[in-house]
């Protein structure tokens, strides 16, 4: 079985130039110069039809940018994003259009993702009208039928974003995602802002609609918890780069690389009572000059002498089991 | 010792489109170095409560009843002069957004040894090496150069560090941390939690902890009181609440967290939306949500506590046959 | 699912609109700012005299004190100019041509503006570049010194007041447009809109444009109360609207000659009717401004 999606080499770096009076000083001998954040730095990354991968890192990592790439919306500075095997952005016309529309994402703020100027209804219904998904006679029915299928009560299709709750924006997102029939869902976030409670709700949405819809998820995720619960594989960024990736049970039993140890360690759970956090030290270093070689050895409890100045390759091993640390070289 | 003995307190917000019953009745009480959870999700009246107890609530909003004693002296009825002399010295508080503590025009140690200036007389140099120690119990770094650093050179985590080094500056009593990890990573929560926890331990610092997220405050606190739409709704110790919940909002809470059901299985869901404050049903606020409602429930639920100090606000609260 | 309590579906409008009135300033300089439009528009019918009317008007009736008699029978409630026109249907009859050209400047200013802001915004890199750098000389002249440049050139008369005065203020649309629409394109609901593959013109007209109103009526109403003061200045300067199309201004500048000798009336009366124009169009615009700010909601 081949990949629905694959993401080869794909770096996104972000340059902020130096203008005009920039450009004069540094001239004069100013201490200032372009900057250069390698927000994502050759990633590579499969998704098979059905599965659902969770993404999990912490701010910086590059996770979000890496999901935008992916879903189209971000154009990669390097690497190529291929679906069914095809290169996306080696296609034109309405090759191009379908690849985009079946690639289609969730975001995480249920205020700024929806306009506040069009009722629900024309949320919905405006992509699939467009590109001729349904008519204008049909669209009604089509709304309703998508609306439903979310939990959402169509009699309110006539109303404006700001008249519902964070949750319910949310599942108006997720129609307006499922309306134009996609094949993948990128969810940044996608629950991060809710209330716990209303969590659960869209949490188990999403899994009744992979369920009825055959769909395949990239699920981008800070809370892992949740990523555990719903992801078959996972795969975490640090910074930039992807240091691990693994079948969800076997890292959760068994995490190698320390930064997914650390992480695994970190988060709160209920079974922990007075506990006394030992958290691991240092911050998180900016994306805008980070360290050399790997980029976690200032924070870690086994750096070696090679990981200050080396960086790690990323070593595919037989299990599925993606690593990228000096302790484990592979081969 | 007693610190803080809230009673009966409520904070209604007189908007355009009605009264808001933020917090409608709520009753605790805090010891000296006890660490109190207040849980609960948007709209609960947590944070409205921590607001409400430093005189923070801004108009159309205000205390409508009840009392706050600290120390033997009612909040609810001090002057605003009071509550000066009070925030930030015996009371202090830190936010979600540490930006709301810091100020971004000012530096960092301006800020500091304005918050100590305030309350004391003491001279400059005495004020900023109160406030480099102060740095330095936070756990941060080269506390000498971070002090004339500004806020926006600092990441997230630091700064809220920072909050807490204010927080702590002058010895508080009480520390009321509003949600104050919400927005950072997961490693960088961790160390926010332990830097408060050691304070408020060696420092004998009354705290309470406002968020949304239980397990957080599984691992750090006594006592953990549950919020529902401007009610404490349930109330005990950790291990009572967390291990035994009487409350079905409470018991549905637990069940929803993704690590309390089987991998790959539909969640244990609250049906129903977070309440609409404008529009609260009669009687008890959860009772449309709630798999347990009968008839009775249309009436104000009782607030009964158990042996162990543990008290459910309800009819039917786990534990109990449910009867029409 | 669904949930209980039934709200009436509430258009933005209806939304803002109940906020706008909570200002009772705001209400009472909307009513005054409406009366003022209604009375100038019905002026032919309310007003004794058209003062443009040569065989109305009779130099015998000039220089009359407010309340005096004309000779046709009627009262001259604000007094006569030096021509002999009652100085009450000629400030209505002012207010007409003082309204419609500081509207019309205003409209056409905005509707260009925009279109340049829109453009600049969506365009990016070098074009957006050359854009702002021509907004920011525009902005960095005063704009009477702008109109008195145009005036020179083109000549006196309502369509070139119109132009000049659209070529002063366009920049000012230009500026919050393309301010307002870099945000809003920067929003998650217009990365949705790219992802659904929908074209650019339709993400920029139906999406980001939508959303950028907001600024652009306060700023339409600050403007067209600023354009009006423009044309005011110019023709009481003597090189704006002519005598045949007397506007607001043209009547204070006819009437200052006589303000050393005691007739205050004929530059006192049109100047407070402006006066008045001008700050209930600007108390409006405050109150939108207050309404329409998104990071004052509540």
């Amino acid at each position: 079985m081949s990949p629905l999606i694959e993401a080869k080499g794909l770096s996104r770096r972000f340059v902020k130039r130096l203008d005009l009076a920039g450009k004069i000083a540094a001239r004069l001998g100013a201490d200032i110069h372009e900057e250069v954040v390698h927000a994502v730095d050759t990633v590579d990354l499969s998704v098979m039809p059905g599965e659902v991968v969770g993404l999990v890192g912490e701010s910086g990592c590059g996770k979000s940018t890496l999901g935008r790439m992916i879903a189209g919306i971000l154009p990669p500075t390097e690497g190529t994003v291929l679906l069914d095997g095809q290169d996306i952005a080696k296609l034109s016309g309405p090759e191009r259009r379908d690849a985009a529309l079946a690639i289609q994402m969730i975001f995480q703020d249920p205020f700024a993702s929806l306009n506040p100027r069009m009722r629900v209804e024309q949320i919905v219904g405006e992509a699939p009208l467009v590109h001729g998904l349904t008519d204008r006679a049909g669209l009604s029915d089509y709304v309703d039928d998508i609306m439903t299928k979310v939990g959402l009560d169509p009699s309110m299709k006539r109303r404006y974003p700001h008249q519902f709750s964070g949750g319910q924006r949310q599942r108006i997102g997720i129609a307006r995602a499922l309306a134009v029939r996609p094949r993948f869902l990128v969810c940044d976030e996608a629950i991060a802002a809710l209330d716990v409670s209303i969590q659960a709700q869209v949490l188990n949405l999403f899994m009744d609609l992979r369920e009825e819809f055959n769909l395949t998820y990239l699920f981008i995720s800070h809370d892992l918890s949740v990523v555990e619960h719903i992801a078959d594989r996972i795969v975490i960024m640090y910074l930039g780069r992807v240091v691990e990736s693994a079948p969800t049970e076997a890292l959760f039993a068994d995490p190698q690389h320390p930064y997914t140890q650390a992480l695994l360690a970190e988060v709160p759970r209920l079974d922990q009572r007075n506990r006394a956090f030992t958290p691991i030290s240092g911050e998180i270093p900016s994306p805008l000059s980070p360290p050399p070689g790997c980029h976690f050895h200032p924070r870690c409890p086994h750096v070696l002498d090679s990981c200050k100045t080396t960086a790690p390759n990323l070593v595919q091993r037989q299990d599925g089991w993606d690593i990228r640390c000096h302790l484990h070289p592979g081969g | 010792m007693t610190v803080l003995s809230v009673e009966g307190l409520k904070t209604h917000f007189f908007t355009r489109a009605g009264v808001v019953r933020a917090v409608d009745g709520v009753d605790f009480a805090l010891e000296r170095g006890g660490i109190m959870g207040l849980v609960g999700e948007s709209g609960s009246g947590k944070s409205v409560t921590g607001f409400s107890i430093l005189g923070l609530v801004d108009p159309p909003g205000r205390v409508a009843g009840g009392k706050i004693v600290f120390h033997g002296e009612d909040l609810a009825q001090a002057s605003e002069a009071r509550m000066q002399a009070l925030r930030g010295a015996r009371i202090a508080m830190i936010f979600q957004d540490p930006m709301m503590t810091l100020n971004p025009v000012l530096r960092i140690d301006t800020q500091m040894m304005e918050a100590i200036q305030a309350h004391e007389a003491v001279s400059r140099t005495e004020a900023w090496t109160r406030a480099r120690d102060g740095l330095a119990q936070v756990g941060i770094p080269s506390a000498e150069q971070r002090l004339r650093a500004y806020p926006h050179q600092l990441s997230g985590g630091m700064r809220q560090r920072v909050a807490i080094a204010i927080a702590f500056l002058n010895n508080p009593d009480l520390l009321i941390a509003d949600e104050p990890t919400t927005a950072l990573d997961v490693t960088i929560q961790a160390q926010i939690v332990h830097v408060a926890q050691t304070l408020c331990r060696e420092r004998g610092t009354a705290l309470i902890w406002i968020t949304h997220d239980l397990a957080v405050v599984a691992g750090l606190a006594d006592r953990i009181a549950v919020m529902y739409a401007g009610r404490i709704v349930e109330a005990g110790a950790t291990d009572e609440i967390i291990d035994r919940p009487r409350h079905p909002y409470t018991v549905g809470l637990l069940g929803s967290v993704p690590s309390a059901n089987k991998r790959g299985e539909r969640l244990t869901q609250i049906p129903g939306m977070t309440p609409n404050m404008l529009a609260l049903p009669d009687g008890c606020a959860f009772r449309e949500r709630c798999p347990r409602a009968t008839e009775a429930c249309t009436n104000e639920p009782p607030d009964a506590a158990d042996a162990d100090a543990h008290a459910v606000r309800c009819f039917h609260p786990h534990g109990t046959e449910v009867t029409a | 699912m669904t949930d209980t309590v039934t709200i009436r579906v509430e258009t933005p409008f209806q939304r803002f609109w109940s906020e706008f009135r909570e200002s009772k300033i705001a209400l009472v300089a909307l009513i005054v700012l409406a009366s003022i439009i209604v009375l100038a528009v019905l002026a032919p019918w309310i007003t004794p005299q058209n003062p443009y009317d040569l065989a109305q008007v009779d130099v015998l009736d000039g220089k009359m004190e407010p309340g005096s008699e004309a000779f046709a029978g009627y009262t001259m409630w604000l007094g006569s100019d030096g021509a002999g026109r009652d100085l009450y249907s000629a400030i209505l009859y002012g207010l007409r041509i003082s309204l419609t050209v500081g509207l019309a400047a205003g409209v056409l200013a905005l509707i260009i503006g925009t279109a340049i802001g829109l453009v600049a915004a969506y365009a990016g890199g070098r074009t957006e570049m050359l854009i702002m750098r021509a907004v920011d000389i525009q902005l960095s002249f005063p704009a009477v010194l702008i109109a008195l440049m145009l005036v020179a050139i083109l000549g006196r008369g309502i369509d070139k007041i119109i132009i000049a005065l659209v070529a002063a203020q366009w920049a000012y649309y230009a500026r919050t447009v393309r301010a307002t629409a870099l945000v809003e394109s920067a929003k998650e609901y217009v990365e949705a809109a790219r992802c659904l593959a929908l074209s650019h013109t339709r993400i920029v007209f139906r999406h980001v444009l939508p959303n950028c109103l907001a600024p652009l009526i306060v700023i339409g109403t600050v403007q067209t109360a600023s354009a009006i003061a423009l044309e005011s200045t110019l023709s009481f300067l003597g090189v704006g609207l002519r005598q045949t199309e007397p506007s607001l201004g043209v009547l204070i500048s006819n009437g200052f000659e006589y303000m050393m000798s005691g007739r205050y009336w004929i530059s006192f009366f049109p100047g407070v009717a402006l006066l008045v124009t001008i700050v209930s169009i600007n108390l409006v615009g405050d109150q939108l401004r207050d309404v329409l700010n998104p990071r004052l909601k509540r």
